[in-house]
């Protein structure tokens, strides 16, 4: 047990070095000065000592060792510099559109296990009938489904159904309010991103509950519950689901960690200021102190919850503890 | 993962291997797949779509009609016309050419390069596998989207390097794979026997491996496009994928679908149905090759 | 002339219809909520910047020397004191310009706004030290020193006088900042808000919003009529619009095309009220003589013969803030060219056929037929996105295949700086409206910085230094027509495609707004008052 902490700790490391020499060279391949691009930015004229001064600004003037130390030095201390485009520190920048982010991310877990883990289930339980054939076609869709496009027609549905009901159009609010100072306001904006961004994401686990459950209810114990004349109830709930759903928590805690990929087009749909569209806004303006943070940010989450997951699932499953 | 073990079942081998005649084998494969055989209907649909635009699109894509803006479906018009009066069906005919060739060109760029990679570091083993297990790790440790943004931020946008862009990010994830299935191979004994008889490396991996992993490979390529597709109608959507007036799908999506949500929404619905209903094909029929080709996984 | 007297007679209508609502007296209080149609400003420095960006998200918080004025701005050459006392008369054969500062303005930092500071924040635009960015600085090319005496009294000092002097320091960027500050660290103000206008800063979130309070100690003591303001920033037109539609927010200010002004008329009937006026910018394209084959001018005449103008216009306004036909002069100016003159240009044509046959001749001619070329365009729906698809099929049309580079504002500009493009959409227009100076967008970078065509043309250069110099209209006029000619048809160094046109629904509970012909004048907000 303690070799495979260990040995899962170290792989960690490698992961994330490589990954921050990755990062660093993609963006130092980016053609042009990136200080011309800033300083034209306002359409003026500039002269040379103003790139000079931007260049040292940003540490362009060290070589580039330096530079990559600086960068993954920062990242140990959350200090990402400043950013190019704003002119604030990129921390600051992060943590402002962190709440919103994060919020809708949460929201759209609770989405996803709520619908996918009963509908998975009943679909594994009624194998081969037409409620699985629905389920699995509805999870389908929703993989297959581009959730920006979700976004518009949910939007449009709900400006044309208030509109229909009240007779005055109602959109949710485009200024973020947290959701300590005005519950309602900021969950009556969370709430249809969320679900577009969920539904995707229940699919996927919907999928993978009815694989899981289809195993286990396979599985000898299983037939012994039945054997022994168990309650339905009991034998789903107490025997089969509990142990199913093992993997499904797997693979929710890893696509948590993708969902900041959902968010970059569906916060863009709703006109949100969270990390999503602070990225795309960054590689559009070619700031790359900002894009190389919240780049490694998502990286490091990935693999950050990749090894919460892989602990917990060594710990909750025997085969693993006692290996 | 779950295709650690995957020797090809007898199934499958007898699918492959049984003299029936195509029409018999497709018969059987719809009897047993309703699913996979809507799916596989619906591919055949977009392909034809894609590899015959120029017959079969009632319009030019892009030539502009001020006398016919946003009209809603009619008989001249099957799926209305967008803001510049362009034929919404003809430019979702010729989207269909766009996505085709990304989501293909991704998949088997993507799929050959994680095939290579993946049989050879398990062929190979050792310190060569370590060091390519440590870089997928890396590469994979980047959402595909984010992924896909990093690199158009450096190559730019247009066609070439969205497919760069995409297929990047999916290469580690078909390596991953086929590593696994190509390491249950190496064992079976017929590999060593092979490489007691002294054939060169080059040989023992294509004449052995390969056809041994072509499973799990396809049912990958299938997802593959249909990821791919996704991607880049993400990305065109966000102003970063194919630019005007190339017709796209996720092109289609932005701007003027939005601008024009309420007073014609026959813009905004119909590419975004293309979209989803090629993805769905994709993805039911890949569902279904892979229950076919590999039995074990028939539950995943 | 007919043209010029229609678009004054619609100035008029416009007027007429903004000063309609505004005969109730007007209530105090209240928050207004307005749409800024960008994702943030580049900085708050206005001036550094250019951008309408800057001016929707910091113009409330500064006063100016001079402004239009804001109770007629459609008659741009209405110019009246915001921080002087009484509009000057020049002395010195017109090279001295002597303005007295309004005694008691206060910074809302508390200290006072002397001469000093209008001095110092006018020597920064004018002359910018090294390292300090001032877009506008050719505007003021007639500047020799400017002084400030006294604490009351700030004088200009012309090295020659023009009546180009005045409209330029009426310029909506040019910001008075404090001395102090601005010799502490003349960057300050580009991340940072601080001023004397009508509203304090009270809040920013890149991205998101800019929110400002009443100041208590505004020189004028009644105004603003608001509490505060919010601005929203939202880059998507569908954003802007559905934000209006569910009174997320009550106006955006820089205009929307006719088919989203007609959804929210529709919509919320008798809810919206709409100002509409001919605008100061124009879509314009840039060949770039220094790639082949758009050295030929042959080929740039193709381009500009391809268009079709007349025709096209009445479909592509009714989407894009595009819609007037027009030559280089700003169509509301008696300097522009009438409908009959304008026939005689290149791509002006009647006859659409006659000139795309034309264009496919010239290009045989060049050995250019086919062409493929790629068009820099910047990531800006309206209308920048509209007018480069319209455009790409009219090119087609002669057989030109044309694809697109799209990129966001600053690495467009690079682009365009660096010279890195075939063909570019731009946009060119100007915060005042003063055609003799806004012209110069027409003359190759030696002269004028921002022309990215990269050519060299002093035959050019001394018909318009004439023109320039000429005091007599009707000759003024003619010399107009010559450089127009040369610069549009003969040598087709641009091609000027549509002027644009601004239309501005909002809620109808907005009062005291009234429309001008750049969006980016009269945007303090003082005025404005909600009835509701």
């Amino acid at each position: 047990m303690y070799r495979y902490i260990v040995n899962r700790l170290l792989l960690v490391v490698p992961t994330l070095v490589g990954a921050a020499v990755l990062v660093f060279a993609m963006m130092r391949l980016i053609p042009g000065d990136i200080c011309v691009v800033r300083l034209g930015s306002g359409g003026g004229t500039f002269d040379e000592a103003a790139v000079t001064a931007c260049h040292i600004e940003l540490g362009l003037n060290h070589p580039i060792w330096r530079q990559f130390f600086d960068f993954v030095w920062g990242f140990f201390h959350f200090d990402f510099g400043t950013s190019m485009w704003t002119g604030k520190p990129v921390s600051f920048e992060i943590m402002q559109r962190l709440p919103i982010s994060l919020e809708i991310a949460i929201l759209a877990t609770v989405v996803a296990l709520l619908l996918a883990v009963p509908l998975g289930t009943i679909s594994a339980l009624k194998q081969n009938s037409w409620i699985d054939l629905v389920v699995r076609t509805v999870a389908i869709a929703g993989i297959a489904t581009p959730s920006f496009w979700l976004g518009i027609l949910s939007i449009l549905l709900v400006l044309n159904l208030s509109q229909a009901v009240f007779g005055s159009p109602w959109m949710p609010p485009i200024t973020y309010v947290p959701i300590w100072q005005d519950p309602i306001r900021n969950l009556s904006m969370a709430f249809l991103p969320a679900v577009t961004v969920g539904y995707r994401y229940s699919a996927i686990v919907m999928r993978m509950t009815r694989s899981a459950m289809l195993e286990v209810l396979r599985e000898d114990y299983i037939r012994t519950a039945w054997a022994k004349g168990l309650v339905h109830r009991i034998v789903i709930n107490r025997h089969a689901l509990k142990n199913a759903l093992l993997p499904v928590v797997t693979l929710a805690g890893i696509e948590f960690a993708f969902l900041i990929g959902g968010l970059v087009v569906t916060e863009q749909v709703f006109n949100l200021n969270g990390i999503g569209r602070l990225f795309v806004q960054a590689v559009q303006n070619q700031d790359y102190t900002l894009t190389q943070a919240l780049v490694m940010l998502a990286v490091a989450v990935f693999v950050l919850t990749n090894l919460v997951v892989d602990l917990a699932y060594a710990w909750l499953d025997p085969r693993i503890r006692f290996a | 993962m779950a295709a650690t073990d995957t020797v090809l079942s007898p199934s499958a081998v007898e699918l492959l291997q049984t003299r029936r005649s195509i029409g018999a084998r497709i018969l059987d494969f719809c009897r047993h797949q309703p699913l996979g055989a809507i799916g596989l209907a619906i591919v055949l649909v977009i392909l034809f779509a894609g590899l015959s635009e120029q017959w079969i699109a009632p319009y030019s894509p892009t030539a502009n009609d001020f006398a016919a803006m946003t009209q809603p479906p009619s008989w001249a018009h099957w799926l209305g016309t967008d803001e510049f009066g362009r034929d919404v069906l003809s430019r979702i005919i010729y989207g269909a050419r766009t996505a085709l060739i990304i989501g293909f060109s991704c998949a088997i760029v993507g799929g050959f390069a994680g095939l290579v990679l993946g049989v050879a570091s398990a062929y190979f083993g050792g310190r060569i596998d370590l060091l390519i297990q440590r870089v997928l790790d890396v590469l994979m440790a980047f959402p595909l989207i984010i992924m896909a943004l990093a690199v158009v931020s450096i190559f730019g946008t247009g066609v070439h390097n969205v497919i760069i862009a995409i297929t990047i990010p999916l290469f580690p994830r078909c390596a991953r794979v086929v590593r696994s299935s190509a390491l249950a191979i190496r064992e079976v004994p017929y590999v060593d026997a092979a490489r007691a008889c002294g054939f060169s490396h080059a040989r023992i991996i294509l004449r052995h491996m390969v056809p041994n992993v072509m499973a799990p490979f396809l049912i990958l390529l299938t997802a593959f496009v249909g990821q791919a597709i996704l991607a880049e109608a993400a990305l065109s959507y966000l102003g970063l994928g194919v630019q005007e007036p190339v017709p796209a799908w996720g092109l289609m999506l932005q701007g003027g679908a939005e601008e024009y949500a309420t007073t014609a929404p026959w813009i905004a619905v119909f590419p975004g149905l293309a979209i989803a209903l090629t993805v769905f094909g994709f993805s039911i029929f890949g569902d279904a090759l892979r229950d076919v080709l590999d039995p074990k996984m028939r539950n995943r | 002339m007919r043209l010029t007297a229609i678009m004054a007679a619609l100035s008029i209508l416009v007027a007429a219809a903004a000063a309609a609502p505004n005969e109730e007296a007007p209530k105090r209080g209240g928050i207004l909520n307005y749409m800024i149609p960008a994702d943030a400003p580049p900085s708050f420095d206005g001036h550094r910047e250019s951008t309408y960006a800057t001016v929707h998200s910091a113009a409330p918080f500064y006063s100016v020397l001079i402004r239009v004025n804001p109770e007629d701005p459609s008659n741009m050459s209405d110019l009246v004191c915001d921080l002087c006392t009484a509009m000057p008369a020049p002395t010195d054969g017109g090279k001295t310009w002597t303005f007295k500062i309004r005694p008691g303005v206060k910074f809302t930092d508390g200290s006072p706004l002397t001469a000093a500071d209008v001095a110092a924040s006018w020597n920064e635009i004018i002359f910018p030290p090294k390292g300090v960015l001032s877009p506008r600085e050719s505007n003021y090319l007639m500047v020799d020193k400017v002084e400030a005496p006294d604490p009351s009294t700030v004088v200009f000092h012309l090295k020659f006088p023009t009546a180009a002097f005045l409209p330029a320091i009426a310029d909506p960027f040019a910001w008075i900042y404090e001395k102090k500050i601005l010799d502490k660290d003349p960057h300050w103000y580009e991340q940072n808000v601080m001023g004397s206008g009508p509203f304090k800063f009270a809040g920013y979130q890149a991205g998101q919003s800019i929110k400002g309070v009443r100041n208590p100690d505004y020189y004028d003591k009644g105004l603003p009529y608001l509490d505060g303001f919010t601005g929203i920033y939202a880059p998507k037109q569908a954003v802007q619009v559905d934000a209006i539609r569910a009174d997320r927010a009550a106006i955006e200010f820089r205009g929307f095309p006719p088919a989203a002004h007609d959804q929210l008329v529709r919509e919320l009937d008798g809810k919206i009220t709409v100002q509409e006026s001919i605008w100061n910018v124009a879509s314009a394209v840039t060949p770039n003589h220094k790639k082949q084959p758009f050295d030929d001018a042959r080929v740039r005449r193709a381009l500009t013969l391809a268009i079709d103008r007349w025709g096209g216009a009445p479909g592509l306004s009714r989407i894009a803030i595009v819609k007037t036909v027009g030559g280089l002069v700003y169509p509301g100016s008696p300097l522009a060219a009438t409908k009959p003159e304008l026939e005689q240009i290149a791509g002006y044509w009647p006859d659409i056929e006659k000139s795309r046959a034309e264009a496919r001749r010239l290009l045989k001619a060049a050995g250019a037929e086919g062409l493929s070329f790629e068009l820099l365009n910047r990531n800006v729906d309206q209308p920048f996105k509209y007018v480069a698809i319209w455009l790409i099929d009219q090119w087609s049309k002669v057989g030109l295949h044309v694809t697109q580079r799209v990129l966001p504002t600053g690495p467009w500009f690079q682009a365009l700086r660096s010279g890195n493009f075939d063909v570019a959409l731009e946009a060119p227009g100007h915060g005042m409206v003063n055609p003799l100076l806004d012209v110069q967008k027409a003359l190759p970078a030696s002269v004028d910085a921002e022309n990215y065509a990269n050519y060299e043309d002093p035959p050019e250069v001394a018909l318009y230094n004439k023109m320039l110099r000429e005091t007599d209209f009707t000759k003024q006029r003619a010399l107009m027509r010559q450089f127009e000619k040369h610069v549009l048809d003969t040598e087709a160094h641009e091609i000027w495609v549509l002027w644009w046109y601004r239309i501005v629904p909002y809620r109808s509970y907005v009062m005291g707004w009234k429309i001008s012909p750049t969006h980016f004048i009269n945007q303090d907000l003082s005025t404005i008052w909600l009835n509701k």
